[in-house]
């Protein structure tokens, strides 16, 4: 017993020392991602980097496998637990992959946190969604009546019926639809996330309501295939195909004019608040529910019963930016 | 037999007709020729696919691979479009098809060389497929602004008032009619199918036969690759996925019999408009999601049972002469 005890405490004296050499030098942040490679979280990085510039005294470690398993990224934190880093900010391959090791991090001191695609609640301190189910629904009708000052006949071109997210997102949508005068939601039709099906539902649509004045599409397919059948049907002007796409998609329907604006988490933000949020837990916040963290020049973040945020609305993308996004993601 | 079969097609035609009215009673402008013209033209596609898959199935084989044998040609015809843009349409058009052919081939030889059952061969070279195209384009999808306007623009262009993709649906027929109809190969594909054993005796090579109709398949499903691609303006690792069974599923409508050695090119075509008057017609009639899903199923099931019922009395004469011999 006396000797399990002096071992602990030589263990909890050597810890407190490494930790104290470790907060000597500036503070060590790792950003793991998904895959190394990927625009999106190149982007990512590069919100990081101004996070890390912002607060001086951050150093931005980018890292991930080079193919997304869960696997490789197990390998990657056990590797940033050795290098004994600050603060470990994840977008997750698997929900509960990752747990064992990330608990591991936890006990060595190391703050933790999810980013994007999070971690099972045992495994992280809090998760930073990009934006809320809410926030979403509100975008989308937003970016249509933005539109239509007059008001108009909008439809709903959604992925399957069955889809979790874009029901809700939906759902969400229907809830504000008050706010915005004279927009009138005549249909919802799923495309099933198949061009071909996605674009015979457009037609179906332009064909059913000869008055419709926007479609929106909260899906990268949908929103894709809706703005060619709009493009062929020559309604470029008339309809204007609307929701969360991908910039490097939607660069040419933009162009075109077959899509006025559009929105999708901006990943160059997402990027910059994980590092924010690390930072303050490094430096004694406490991530609870209810409390609110600073991410810096994203404002704040409010946590929730499972210690999730959501950081901003959706970030929208029109002629003015939609080439410069396009070469990043 | 013949009479049989012509029976299914009246029998058929009249399936569509009544869709038809049923579809007007709800949607009048459904049946106006112009829209008429548009299911056809969204039905190209199939038609072509539908008019490969009947050769190979003829021949009692089946080919599981063509979807992804389109996402397969049609990306590499996008990313051919992408990378060099002056490259001439016609020339990209080539390639796919020759690309297509090629995968073809890959099937053919497997069912020929190797004797493996058709389904699996074609079901491995599905999954192999689509890896390529996630393998070949990092998972990146080719987006419309980097392919050419004149890639983009030849389906569409229109020609005497129809567009060049429901002509080229229209050309397929009458070749893929004449090669059924007027040559040795055509003959062929229905022989080893009705009774491979009596075919091998009349000098026919089954192998060779079925490596034939698998060519004719990849080519089909290459050259829709590039319409595909082209008609949607998008290209990615998914495109056309599950696409197959809608190919398989027209061929089966239009009464080409799985066990082989029966259809027509007739058929085939009816079988595919069929399913195309549902799919657009679904979109406009108004009616739940589900519903949609559960109605195109008990199409097929119908299709299907009817055609089981047919085919159980010829197969049973078949079996009992070929065990007579």
């Amino acid at each position: 017993m006396k000797i399990l005890k002096s071992l602990m405490v030589t263990a909890a004296v050597s810890l407190a020392l490494m930790a104290n050499a470790a907060h000597a030098e500036n503070k060590k942040i790792a950003l793991v991602v998904k895959a190394l490679g990927i625009g999106f979280f190149e982007a990512a990085n590069k919100g990081a980097q101004e996070a890390a510039k912002e607060l001086g005294d951050v150093e931005v470690i980018y890292t991930g496998p080079t193919s997304t398993t869960a696997e490789g990224q197990i390998e990657v934190i056990n590797s940033l637990i050795a290098q004994k880093v600050d603060a470990i900010a994840v977008s997750a391959n698997d929900t509960d992959a990752l747990v064992p090791a990330l608990k591991k991090a936890m006990d060595r001191g190391i703050k933790v946190i999810s980013w994007d695609s999070g971690v099972a609640k045992e495994g992280r301190m809090m998760h930073l969604n990009p934006s809320s189910n809410a926030l979403i629904g509100n975008m989308i009708i937003k970016l249509a009546a933005d539109n239509l000052p007059e008001g108009g006949d909008v439809a709903v071109l959604s992925a399957s019926a069955t889809a979790t997210n874009q029901n809700t997102w939906i759902a969400e949508m229907k809830k504000v639809q008050g706010n915005y005068k004279g927009i009138n939601v005549v249909a919802t039709v799923y495309g099933d996330d198949l061009a071909d099906k996605s674009y015979r539902e457009t037609q179906g649509l332009i064909q059913s309501y000869p008055n419709l004045k926007a479609i929106i599409a909260p899906t990268s397919v949908g929103i894709v295939a809706a703005a060619q059948a709009v493009t062929d049907a020559g309604k470029i002007g008339q309809i204007n195909v609307t929701g969360l796409g991908l910039p490097s998609e939607m660069a040419g329907h933009v162009k075109s004019g077959a899509s006025k604006s559009f929105a999708i988490w901006n990943p160059i933000d997402l990027g910059y608040s994980a590092t924010m949020l690390s930072y303050d837990l490094i430096n004694g916040a406490e991530a609870k529910p209810g409390a609110e963290l600073k991410m810096g020049r994203m404002g704040t973040v409010k946590l929730d019963d499972n210690n999730e945020g959501a950081m901003a609305d959706p970030f929208v993308y029109d002629a003015k930016n939609v080439e410069e996004f396009a070469k990043i993601f | 037999m013949a009479k049989f079969l012509k029976n299914r097609e009246l029998l058929l035609v009249g399936a569509i007709t009544v869709l038809l009215a049923l579809i007007t009673l709800r949607f009048p402008p459904f049946v106006a020729p112009a829209n008429l013209a548009r299911v056809y033209n969204d039905t190209s596609i199939l038609i072509i696919l539908a008019l490969g898959q009947m050769a190979v199935i003829l021949t009692r084989c089946i080919d599981l691979s063509m979807a992804a044998n389109l996402a397969l040609s049609g990306m590499v015809a996008a990313m051919l479009n992408a990378a060099f843009p002056g490259l001439p349409i016609p020339l990209i058009i080539l390639a796919a098809i020759t690309l297509g052919t090629a995968l073809g081939m890959i099937n053919g030889a497997l069912v020929w060389k190797l004797d493996i059952p058709p389904i699996v061969v074609t079901l491995g070279t599905l999954t192999i497929y689509r890896g390529l195209i996630f393998l070949l384009s990092g998972g990146k999808w080719i987006n419309a602004h980097q392919m050419s306007d004149a890639f983009k623009a030849l389906p569409r262009d229109e020609l005497v008032g129809f567009p060049v993709l429901s002509w080229l649906s229209l050309v397929m027929i009458g070749l893929i009619f004449l090669l059924m109809s007027r040559t040795a190969l055509g003959r062929a594909f229905y022989a080893v199918g009705g009774n491979p054993h009596a075919a091998v005796y009349t000098g026919i090579d089954v192998g060779r036969t079925r490596f034939s109709a698998y060519c004719l398949s990849g080519a089909l499903a290459g050259l829709s690759g590039y319409l595909w691609v082209s008609r949607y303006a998008v290209a990615y690792v998914d495109i056309a996925a599950g696409f197959e069974l809608d190919i398989i599923a027209a061929c089966v409508i239009g009464g080409i019999s799985i066990a082989g050695g029966i259809g027509s090119v007739a058929g085939a075509v009816l079988g595919a408009l069929f399913l195309g008057v549902i799919k657009n017609a679904l979109p406009v009639i108004n009616i739940s999601p589900f519903a949609q899903m559960a109605i195109s199923g008990m199409v097929i099931i119908i299709a299907v049972a009817v055609n089981a019922r047919a085919e159980r009395r010829k197969g049973r004469v078949i079996l009992r002469k070929a065990e007579a011999v």
